[in-house]
């Protein structure tokens, strides 16, 4: 089927050769940081968690979002979710092979990866992320695999995916919560050691991942004869909506239990974010537009008639989709280590070549989502062939 | 509940060095790597339980001794030397304003030799250590046999989760190649390489040979005391039973074994150390 994703107009291949451009500049910085080591990023002994695993966990959730399509269509049987069940799969196995790849440009010894499974270690929450992840990417390969060549064929998908396709909907969910792990089990860090992380995290997941599909559908829509469906989106754009109010709802309990509780350690970092410490306030005009994007995103999607029109359905998941990214793809993760557990307040912003590394592992995810969905076009008789 | 807890995890460990047929153990020293998997032990423990006490009554405000202390630890172990590029930065034994050392402890009208003091620190040694805890490839583990966090600097990947885990800011990365930055490389120890990450092993390489820490070893009037905690008769336990010492963050239950005593210099005046002092010396790693 590999072979659908390998021919295409003029377009495809001139997006296709942008994206691989892109890969190579990241490519060759990435070589740069293999050879001279991470001091070319912007991260140093306090701030040790950058960029990479901030894009990381924000991607952690786009992949786990699957399934809020997966979910409905094969537990309840929602026939809407049809077309679009796929493209989310599809999306998942691009945002987990991203996530991996984060994790990896972030090694400082990536040529001994392999040690995570020659000494397998069960008290290591990085270990269970290592499991999870990669059980998760096998799951939605084979299901997607398995459910889209049946289709081909015309025929209902064989009898025994069903189980592993339910298999894959807690796991999904376990795939964010231990992410929520990695951080929420550390004594060092306060700004982390807080039992609402996980549930934030997939909060804030199930509002991101479906906004980038409701998108990522509408783009889709445009470039083939693919169309997702009326009733698809607006399912789609309700669960962005409680789920996006949901995160906001944990986000609040966040601020009251630090605030109220008024705990220097707590309230220290959030002022990081939000104010700035000692003259360092890098995060903050990006804390601000994250809630001002928030807001605007929950007022469309709250008023019926903005969720159902288009364009400004469209504005709405942008904006959901740009405050989760502030929020977890660059607050979440540096505000841990600023104040550092001796109090001191450090600098961190990534290097230029830490940012073309990252938006190389970003082209690539693209470059995986365009190819498996070509694929998934293909198969279904939507391309356009001019 | 402590103790299945941690039966537990040693038969989870035990049981996972079976499956790698025995290959998890490490170069460095002959224990199973899984079994020192660095949870929490109960007390009392057999077998000797390394620990440091410092006593900065004994340190003056810009004592060259805390500088002699740093550049013994240093170049005994090819620590690179960064200068003022805290970037790169590493250490293994550094000194912190009093205030910072002890930063979630929040000192108002400090005793005034106290204030800004420059206070030595190193690697805890946790009993209960969170870094240990973290490491997805066992490449830093408790040695049971004394308390030592270890490192294996050739198993260690380089993900720095140990570093995010340390309340105390012990650990260091290797940012970029460190052996350009080492001024007379010690060809008795190893250089690391860029990638790993380090800290303080209570040098476990000069213990193995009967000597004492190198930081221990150029102070001359007990200013830093290393012995065995679970010899009641041992110099540590004295300084500990008769002085008030405090240790960093005793309330994220990490159980530091470096310890400091905090008491107004004046008192140095009231025991006879010599009593105390010299029989020590001969319990101590003899």
């Amino acid at each position: 089927m590999l072979e659908k994703a390998l021919s295409g107009s003029r377009t495809y291949w001139a997006w296709i050769f942008s994206l691989l451009v892109v890969i190579g500049v990241g490519a060759a910085c990435w070589y740069w940081q293999f050879t001279e080591g991470l001091t070319i990023t912007g991260l140093s002994r306090d701030v040790v968690w950058g960029f990479y695993i901030a894009q990381f966990t924000f991607l952690v959730g786009v992949a786990a979002s699957a399934v809020m399509v997966v979910l409905p269509y094969y537990l309840h049987n929602y026939k809407a979710f049809g077309k679009i069940t796929i493209l989310g799969e599809f999306l998942a196995i691009a945002a987990v092979i991203m996530c991996m790849t984060f994790i990896f440009v972030d090694m400082g010894m990536p040529i001994r990866i392999l040690n995570v499974f020659l000494y397998p270690t069960p008290h290591s929450m990085m270990f269970w992320d290592t499991v999870a992840l990669g059980g998760y990417l096998v799951l939605n390969v084979l299901i997607s695999r398995i459910t889209l060549s049946a289709e081909r064929r015309g025929d209902p998908p064989p009898g025994w995916i069903k189980p592993i396709i339910i298999l894959s909907i807690p796991w999904a969910v376990s795939i964010h919560t231990v992410t929520a792990f990695l951080y929420a089990g550390l004594a060092a860090r306060p700004f982390w050691l807080t039992a609402i992380l996980a549930p934030r995290f997939l909060a804030s997941a199930f509002a991101a991942g479906p906004a980038l599909l409701i998108l990522l559908a509408f783009v889709v829509r445009r470039v083939s004869d693919f169309d997702a469906g009326q009733q698809a989106i607006r399912t789609l754009s309700t669960i962005v909506t409680y789920a996006m109010l949901a995160n906001v709802f944990f986000v609040a309990m966040e601020l009251f239990t630090a605030l109220y509780s008024d705990i220097p350690e707590h309230v220290s970092h959030f002022t990081f974010l939000f104010m700035g410490l000692e003259g360092e306030a890098t995060l903050a005009p990006w804390m601000w537009t994250s809630v001002v994007l928030a807001v605007v995103a929950l007022v469309l999607l709250l008023n019926p008639s903005t969720r159902k029109n288009e364009t400004s359905l469209i504005v709405a998941c942008v904006a959901v989709f740009a405050s989760l990214w502030i929020d977890k793809g660059l607050g979440m993760v540096i505000a841990g280590f600023v104040p550092s557990p001796l109090g001191k307040v450090v600098h961190y912003w990534p290097t230029a070549p830490e940012l073309a590394i990252s938006l190389a592992i970003w082209a690539g995810g693209l470059l995986i989502v365009t190819g498996l969905y070509k694929i998934a076009l293909e198969v279904r008789g939507q391309v356009r062939h001019n | 509940m402590d103790a299945s807890r941690r039966n537990f995890l040693k038969i989870a460990g035990l049981s996972l060095v079976g499956a790698a047929g025995g290959s998890a153990v490490i170069a460095r020293g002959t224990e199973p790597a899984g079994a020192a998997s660095g949870h929490r032990s109960d007390q009392p423990r057999t077998g000797p339980r390394l620990a440091m006490v410092i006593d900065l009554r004994k340190f003056g405000r810009d004592d060259e001794l805390l500088k002699r202390c740093i550049s013994a630890c240093h170049e005994a172990h090819n620590v690179p030397d960064f200068g003022d590029d805290r970037k790169n930065e590493i250490k293994w034994i550094w000194t912190e304003e009093f205030e910072a050392a002890f930063h979630s402890e929040e000192f108002h009208y400090l005793r005034a030799d106290l204030q800004g003091k420059p206070t030595l620190l190193l690697c805890n040694h946790c009993d209960n250590p969170p870094c240990t805890r973290v490491c997805p490839t066992q490449a830093t583990w408790k040695r049971e046999s004394d308390g030592i966090v270890m490192m294996d600097w050739h198993r260690c990947i380089g993900c720095r989760y140990c570093i995010v885990a340390c309340p105390y800011g012990s650990r260091s990365f290797n940012w970029t190649d460190p052996r350009p930055h080492i001024a007379s490389p010690n060809p008795a120890f190893p250089t690391r390489m860029r990638g790993v990450v380090e800290k303080c092993t209570f040098c476990e390489e000069r213990l193995a040979r009967g000597r004492q820490p190198a930081c221990v070893e150029v102070c001359t009037n007990d200013e830093i005391v290393f012995g065995d905690l679970n010899d009641p008769e041992s110099k540590v336990r004295q300084l500990l039973a008769e002085r008030l010492a405090i240790r960093r963050k005793p309330g994220l239950g990490t159980e530091p074994e470096v310890y400091y005593i905090v008491e107004d210099p004046r008192t140095l005046i009231e025991v006879a150390p010599a009593a105390v002092v010299s029989d020590a010396v001969e319990n101590d790693h003899a």
